[in-house]
């Protein structure tokens, strides 16, 4: 395996465009979700994107912030060259729904609300507490590692640069 | 920041490697070795150490506390003394006004005046207690995956180093080219593809 470092930096574009193809599934490919979920899923973006725009020397951020923000400004910026750095995402389930932040460059989930549990009222309520939260982050874990393979399937394959990107550049520029 | 609070963050790792057998009893002796060493009444300005989940000021891995369910749940704990800046100049002003009136001279050296500054450090960090900081985990030995309940860097560095001088297990962390390599179960045809990827340009 390549050293940790330097992989970090050298495939730092994987989160990037992890995020930007996560952002247009969501938008345009609904069916590429529910086929990883056994059970009916519904994933939207978040109250905030961050984007960057590295050209020559200058950086430029663009934070989109906000419930029901347009997201126009955002697609815009990809337009010009931006990476998706941060997206917060909804992901609800039944009458479940979990809030988070996925930062593209190391794969920090911040943020993580699950759906609310019982209080812990003494110490033989805290196994149970314990255990019931682990199963919610698993849940929201096991949602991101099965979008993230199913891109990284594509990323490696021939229909990544013969179909996903024109079809996210369409996206991006229509 | 803590597994059971309303909001957490969470920095995911892969463990290399398995512990000796019986693996509580190893996991207990580890933990005991690395627990979190006191330092109120020393002149220490930082100490790192495990602590218990449940009791995260009065450490105990006894009867293997740190087993819940199928997982290994513990805190690191990161206790450091912070002693104000004003604090220390003020210690400093008073300690050269009482060594100039007792020699009469007008200056002191700098080498006194550094001589001062570290012994008023010390006596002044001995009295301050220490602040802790307790982050937990979640180890998930059968599956080797650990779950660290903080993006802050300074902790995550600080657990890498402990957990290895600990179990002698290197950890992971998982970022976009690690958890493609090590936990999405891509093929070697797809890993070779992998390591020569460029970045996508999606501007036309």
């Amino acid at each position: 395996m390549l050293d940790v470092a330097v992989s970090y930096n050298r495939y730092k574009f994987l989160g990037y465009e992890y995020l930007t193809w996560l952002w247009f599934v969501i938008e345009k490919d609904q069916d590429e979700i529910k086929k990883l979920e056994q059970e009916p899923v519904f994933l939207q973006i978040g109250n905030r994107i961050v984007l960057v725009n590295r050209q020559k020397d200058t950086v430029e951020s663009i934070t989109i912030k906000g419930d029901d923000a347009g997201l126009e400004e955002g697609l815009l910026a990809l337009r010009k060259g931006a990476v998706v750095t941060e997206l917060n995402l909804s992901y609800k389930t039944g009458d479940q729904e979990w809030r988070f932040t996925i930062k593209a460059e190391c794969l920090h989930m911040v943020g993580l609300k699950c759906p609310q549990t019982g209080s812990v009222e003494s110490q033989e309520d805290l196994e149970g507490a314990v255990l019931e939260k682990v199963y919610l982050y698993d849940k929201a874990i096991q949602l991101t590692d099965n979008l993230f393979k199913q891109f990284m399937t594509l990323r490696v394959s021939e229909d990544w640069d013969k179909k996903v990107v024109p079809l996210i550049r369409q996206w991006i520029y229509s | 920041m803590g597994l059971l609070s309303s909001t957490v963050s969470i920095t995911r790792y892969r463990v290399e490697g398995k512990l000796e057998k019986p693996v509580p009893e190893i996991m207990a002796k580890c933990l005991e070795k690395n627990a979190i060493p006191d330092i109120d009444d020393d002149v220490s300005e930082k100490t790192v150490g495990w602590t218990s989940f449940d009791r995260p000021f009065s450490p105990d891995f006894e009867g293997s506390s740190f087993l819940i369910g199928t997982y290994f749940i513990f805190s690191l704990r990161i206790d450091k003394k912070t002693v104000p800046p004003i604090l220390i100049k003020k210690h400093c002003a008073v300690e050269t006004a009482r060594r100039l009136a007792a020699t009469g001279r007008k200056y002191l050296s700098r080498d006194e005046k550094r001589m001062i500054k570290e012994h008023v450090i010390s006596v002044l960090t001995l009295r301050i207690p220490a602040t802790p900081n307790v982050y937990d985990l979640i180890w998930n030995y059968e599956e080797s995956f650990l779950w660290f309940f903080s993006t802050l860097k300074s902790a995550n560095e600080e657990l890498e180093t402990l957990f290895f001088k600990s179990f002698q297990l290197p950890l992971i962390r998982l970022f976009p080219y690690t958890t493609a390599d090590l936990v999405m179960g891509l093929s070697d045809t797809q890993r070779d593809i992998l390591v020569k990827l460029s970045a996508t340009d999606f501007t036309e």
